[in-house]
């Protein structure tokens, strides 16, 4: 089947213009609901079918035309098969973003303007889409900040909460602040190579001095990882994500993140090439600590969405692993251990999006039944909604990276990356490289308590509000988002050798690694494994999935058939759940989500750092009674707290300065103009 | 190091059932063959004090001694009624026990029994007519067998759960 | 087809023996406390009784509980296929993965732990909570541990590690293997809810890990859910004799060597249980919160040595 790929892409423009016009001028709220999303999905659909046909055949799709707006050097789109990939994710995730919004937005019927909601919500789908197709800079900058733009207001769309403007504050000045590092990144590229296109850039990066290239890349880390959210720049993301309608969060959550990935690959694998070591190495710790921060914070959070956004924190930290990982084996003359990793990380990237979406959708559901985002308020959830019950614990077992969901096979190569580095010999990488698998192990293991807290608390056991209890399923088209994005977490789990595969396509076409190039020396598993040579997935996975049927499969499938039968079979008798012999078991006795955290908090309280308020209230004649007990303990994250402070105290400072100059006299504001007038002429003459 | 000297010589303590004493002889044989037939040679016990002076359970700690060892027939004690095959009642049920004690033998899954332990438990002992008493075990739940003794000695015990797996028919009996 | 028998074979063998172990380790502390004890087999008559009963659920409990024991077990059971008992021939006859072992019994783990807050009972989260917090704290160690073999083999694949360590014994009894093994042994002890970590005898709720997850299951349920965890035991100790010392173990299919590694096995593990009965009855359970320093110290054992094989390369 061949494609129009320019109609396509064309097409995908129109469906998102006319969805945000239309919307914008839409009777009423219906038809507005309506028109967004139908523009958004069919401008979503041939955008797929774009990244789909370039991902199938593997050659570029050009479209450039350097008439339109020439003086910032025209508009440039280049599509390679790393940008359709995150073409492909932005897409389907927007498709079934879209569907879902439809129905959860229905909410806002009379209260917000939808017409205004429908315009940004096409604007980011288009910001996002433009990003991974842009082959200049001033594309790339303008989908950039469309993306920002469109995404700040969808934030604030809850505006009178007066968490949402915070989030909207944060949000607006750590994209900014990452927006302002890419201009000085691309300044320093642009003069070696004498152009603005994509393709001179590459071509001038390489007679850049090594200075200049260190600095490129450690601009293009601190820009897109603001925009990723690893740590310490990650502030704004458990503020803003929880804050958006949760279709948006799963947008932001699951692809805009994804999005300072694909910057960060373009520049550095794509661009910059081979680097020195010590940027692996960076990326590393980068990665190391956002993997640990994230799922660390995620496990004490007690918000169901700040739980899933402090999460993808995690998650973006384990995808920078894979790539650190990646670029140290890069930089020691292993392209072929390196593809591991850059492929590890592809592949981490496309399973998070998966199974992220389909935990936001879900905690979207949440949230309309149980109107609380509030974990300690939810409970025997998994009554009242059990589709949404099953997809959430599907979502959370591949968040926690169990075998055989999609997470685990990600994981997994994360880890063999991470063991590749052994094959170096120097003590830094000796040290390093078991120290990340360690971070990453203790990830995991955190991550797997952290979802066990937040399916069991939230959906198990009995409700701890009236609002839970009485918590239903939504109208079904919520429950087609959830099934589509289910089926791909388990898919892509059991068909992870296939996925592997074509991430190492991916990445050989940007790394131009070629092919049939055996590792280094020694048998190490990927080399005997046979995956540098000729791109084969490992076996071990292989192994793996069709286990599930493997005769050892079919043994364990066929007992727990015949236990199943007895399972008919035995007498099950419904009683109260042994207590103890109290009386009656209230959901007040349950576990709650702050207590399942509490040993760990403690363990880690160093990290913590938690403020505890313990206060006694006694009977003013009698001191030993009691009359109430108040026990309050809050975790502010030091991170933000000594790092963010000093900077926000500094800039209300230099405000506070700057203020003195409007004092409202016109005399003095004539006084400005002329000054400035003065200025402008002196400097014209001086640049003579 | 003394810790395993101490054990070398001590040796085994369990008393082996002495032969001149044929009817002790007679109890370790029977509840071999009973509890092998009715449960496969393994019982769970859970043990519910109902309002007991701790008298019977000083006795009843005594049969996972070393002395007893009453784990030699496949018996032992477990954390939760819904593990347990047979309850062992002390006490005379007072006003507090009585709905946990009903809802402890609720949670005990068929085929289960009852062994009321003791005098009290059997006829409320020398609490019997005090106001913060029920009444005996069988007052509450229904009981298989009670043993006499204030307290029983841990043989005593043992013959009353012989005694209780005697009356159980192979049936689940709820 | 010879494999698949194999592999059949495998698991019944491991599904068989399973109970033993833990019978065996519950005999030997017997002896050691001056008692006669249960014979090692009672652990059968156990399960062959809570197959015969009724099992009681909870009203407040959903699918998930009834679910999990068929996961707990199956899931053990799977790894018990694929990890080397008796026989690691070369080639992919047991090209398991060790992080698949690990993160296998992590999935039985998952969903105990959600079948423990499922009933609502205080319990059953509290053992939730206290496990979840264990497992996350060994997972380090467990990844460790096994990069210090793959650093010597070459290879996170089974088959590897052992042909390398028979290869070359003397690596075997080098610092790296040795330091590695008793960061796994640790690993073990509070994998599989043994004393210092948790009191498997416990009758005290509140010092329950394990326990306090299962309290609410009866009958045939709880006999899945125990046998089970005695399948994850067998797993683990098979695991540390099988990497750590593979000597004996059958290279090929032929019945001989099947029969010297069938032998050879049982005695390692017997050697291992008795280890473990003896340590049970010389320490006490260690107070939850002093458990992430002994967490930490096995992860210091497994960091030196990774060290001291990479050193020793």
């Amino acid at each position: 089947m061949t494609v129009d790929r320019s109609a396509a892409f064309l097409f995908m423009i129109a469906g998102y213009v006319a969805g945000a016009i239309v919307a914008l001028i839409a009777p009423s709220d219906r038809i507005a609901r309506g028109a967004t999303a139908i523009g958004a999905a069919s401008g979503s659909v041939a955008g797929l079918v774009t990244a789909l046909a370039v991902l199938a055949t593997g050659d570029r799709f050009e479209l450039v035309r350097p008439d339109m707006i020439a003086v910032a050097g025209g508009v440039a789109i280049q599509l390679d098969s790393l940008g359709a990939l995150f073409l492909a994710l932005v897409c389907s995730v927007g498709l079934f973003a879209a569907v879902y919004g439809f129905t959860y937005t229905a909410d806002y019927d009379g209260r917000r303007s939808l017409r205004f909601f429908g315009l940004m919500f096409n604007a980011f789908l288009l910001g996002m889409s433009l990003v991974p197709c842009a082959a200049n800079v001033f594309t790339f900058l303008f989908a950039w900040e469309l993306m920002a733009v469109a995404s700040y207001f969808l934030v604030m769309t809850e505006h009178e909460s007066s968490d949402a403007r915070a989030a909207g504050l944060w949000y607006a000045a750590m994209t900014h602040f990452g927006f302002v590092l890419l201009l000085p990144m691309f300044l320093i590229m642009a003069p070696a190579a004498g152009a603005t296109a994509f393709v001179d850039l590459r071509a001038g990066a390489s007679a850049l001095p090594p200075a200049a290239r260190s600095t490129v890349f450690a601009l293009a880390l601190a820009a897109f990882g603001s925009k990723a959210g690893v740590v310490p720049l990650h502030v704004w993301l458990p503020r803003a994500h929880p804050a958006a309608p949760s279709h948006v969060s799963a947008l932001m959550s699951g692809v805009m993140i994804k999005l300072g990935v694909y910057g960060l690959l373009r520049v550095t694998s794509d661009f910059l090439g081979t680097g020195p070591a010590w940027w692996g190495g960076l990326v590393l710790a980068v990665g190391s600590l956002s993997a640990l921060g994230g799922v660390l914070y995620a496990l004490t959070e007690n918000d169901l969405k700040r739980l899933l956004a402090y999460s993808s924190v995690e998650n973006v930290g384990v995808i920078f692993l894979g790539i650190g990982a990646a670029l140290v084996l890069q930089s020691y003359g292993l392209p072929a251990l390196a593809m591991v990793g850059f492929g590890a990380a592809l592949l981490h990237t496309v399973n998070h999006a998966c199974f992220k979406t389909l935990l936001f959708l879900a905690a979207g559901n949440v949230l309309r039944g149980a109107r609380t985002r509030n974990m300690e308020q939810m409970g025997g959830l998994i009554k009242g909604m059990p589709v949404t019950a099953m997809a959430f614990l599907i979502g959370s077992a591949a968040a926690a990276a169990l075998p055989p969901l999609n997470g685990f096979a990600s994981e997994w190569m994360v880890f063999q990356a991470l063991l590749s580095g052994a094959q170096i010999a120097k003590p830094e990488v000796a040290i390093g490289s078991p120290l990340a698998v360690g971070v990453l192990a203790l990830t995991s293991g955190l991550a797997a308590a952290t979802f066990v807290k937040a399916f069991g608390i939230s959906f198990l056991a009995m409700p701890r509000s009236d609002a839970a209890a009485a918590a239903r399923e939504p109208h079904w088209s919520a429950w087609t988002a959830l099934g589509a994005f289910a089926a791909a977490t388990v898919v892509l789990g059991l068909f992870a050798p296939s996925a592997i595969a074509a991430m190492y396509r991916i990445v050989e076409s940007v790394t131009a690694t070629p092919r049939n190039v055996t590792g280094g020396g020694g048998i190490w598993l990927l080399s005997a494994h046979g995956v540098a040579a000729g791109a084969v997935p490992p076996p071990v996975v292989t192994k793996l999935s069709p286990r599930k049927g493997s005769p050892s499969g079919g043994t364990s499938v066929k007992i727990t058939g015949s236990a199943f039968t007895g399972a008919s079979g035995f007498d099950v008798r419904v009683a109260d759940t042994w207590g103890c012999g109290r009386i009656r078991q209230t959901a007040r006795m349950e576990y709650t989500s702050s207590a399942f955290a509490e040993p760990l908090r403690r363990i880690f309280s160093e990290l913590y750092r938690p403020t505890e308020d313990f206060s006694v209230s006694v009977h003013p004649e009698a001191r030993l009674i009691i009359r109430s007990i108040t026990y309050t303990t809050r975790i502010v994250p030091w991170i933000e707290k000594a790092l963010y402070e000093p900077v926000t105290r500094g800039a209300r400072a230099i405000a506070a300065s700057v203020r003195r100059l409007q004092a409202g006299s016109v005399h003095l504001y004539l006084l400005y103009i002329a000054a400035a007038l003065m200025a402008a002429l002196a400097s014209a003459w001086w640049f003579e | 190091m003394q810790l395993f000297s101490k054990i070398l010589r001590t040796g085994i303590a369990t008393e082996l059932l002495r032969a001149s004493d044929p009817d002790a002889v007679e109890i370790g044989r029977a509840l071999d063959v009973r509890a092998r037939q009715l449960l496969g040679r393994a019982l769970a016990i859970r043990e519910v004090d109902a309002g007991s002076c701790n008298g019977c359970e000083l006795e009843i700690v005594g049969l996972a001694s070393p002395i007893y060892d009453m784990e030699r027939f496949g018996f032992h004690f477990v954390a939760s009624p819904r593990h347990a095959d047979l309850l062992l009642v002390t006490g005379p049920v007072t006003r507090n026990m009585e709905i946990p004690l009903r809802l402890t033998y609720d949670a005990t899954p068929a085929p289960k029994f009852v062994v009321a332990v003791g005098d009290c438990a059997k006829s409320c002992g020398v609490f019997k007519g005090s106001y913060a008493v029920v009444g005996p075990v069988e007052s509450v739940i229904p009981v298989d067998v009670s043993i006499a003794g204030c307290p029983p000695e841990p043989a005593d015990i043992l013959r009353g759960i012989l005694a209780a797996l005697d009356r159980l028919s192979p049936g689940p009996a709820r | 087809m010879s494999r698949a028998i194999a592999i059949l074979f495998q698991t019944l063998l491991a599904a068989g023996l399973a109970p033993l172990v833990g019978g065996f380790i519950r005999w030997v502390k017997a002896r050691l406390n001056g008692r006669r004890g249960a014979p090692p087999w009672q652990p059968y008559y156990d399960i062959q009784k809570l197959l015969g009963k009724e099992a009681v659920v909870s009203r407040t409990a959903s699918w998930i509980f009834r679910a999990t024991p068929f996961v707990v077990f199956s899931t053990s059971l799977v790894v018990a296929s694929f990890v080397p008992l008796v026989a690691a021939p070369a080639g992919r006859f047991i090209a398991g993965d060790l992080f698949a072992a690990v993160y296998l019994l992590l999935l039985g783990t998952f969903f105990l732990a959600l079948a423990g807050l499922d009933t609502g009972s205080p319990f059953g989260g509290m053992g939730a909570s206290r496990e979840m917090t264990v497992v996350a704290l060994t997972e380090p160690t467990v990844a460790l541990s096994i990069v210090a073999l793959a650093l010597n083999a070459g290879s996170t694949s089974f088959s590897q590690i052992v042909s390398r360590t028979l290869a070359e014994p003397a690596a075997a009894l080098g610092p790296g293997h040795l330091l590695a093994f008793a960061a796994l042994f640790i690993v073990t002890l509070a994998e599989t809810g043994r004393l210092p970590v948790d009191n498997p005898a416990t009758h005290l709720e509140l010092t329950m890990i394990h326990e306090a997850m299962v309290l609410e299951y009866s009958g045939p349920y709880l006999a899945l859910v125990e046998w089970g965890a005695s399948l994850k035991l067998f797993v683990f100790l098979a695991l540390a004799v099988n990497l750590f010392m593979p000597w004996g173990i059958a290279v090929s299919l032929a019945p001989i060597p099947l029969a010297i590694g069938l032998v050879t096995f049982v005695v390692k593990i017997g050697v291992l249980a008795t280890a473990i009965a003896v340590l049970e009855t010389r320490v006490a359970k260690l107070r939850l919160f002093r458990v992430p320093e002994l967490l930490s110290a096995s992860f210091v054992l497994a960091l030196l040595a990774v060290l001291s094989t990479f050193l020793a390369r």
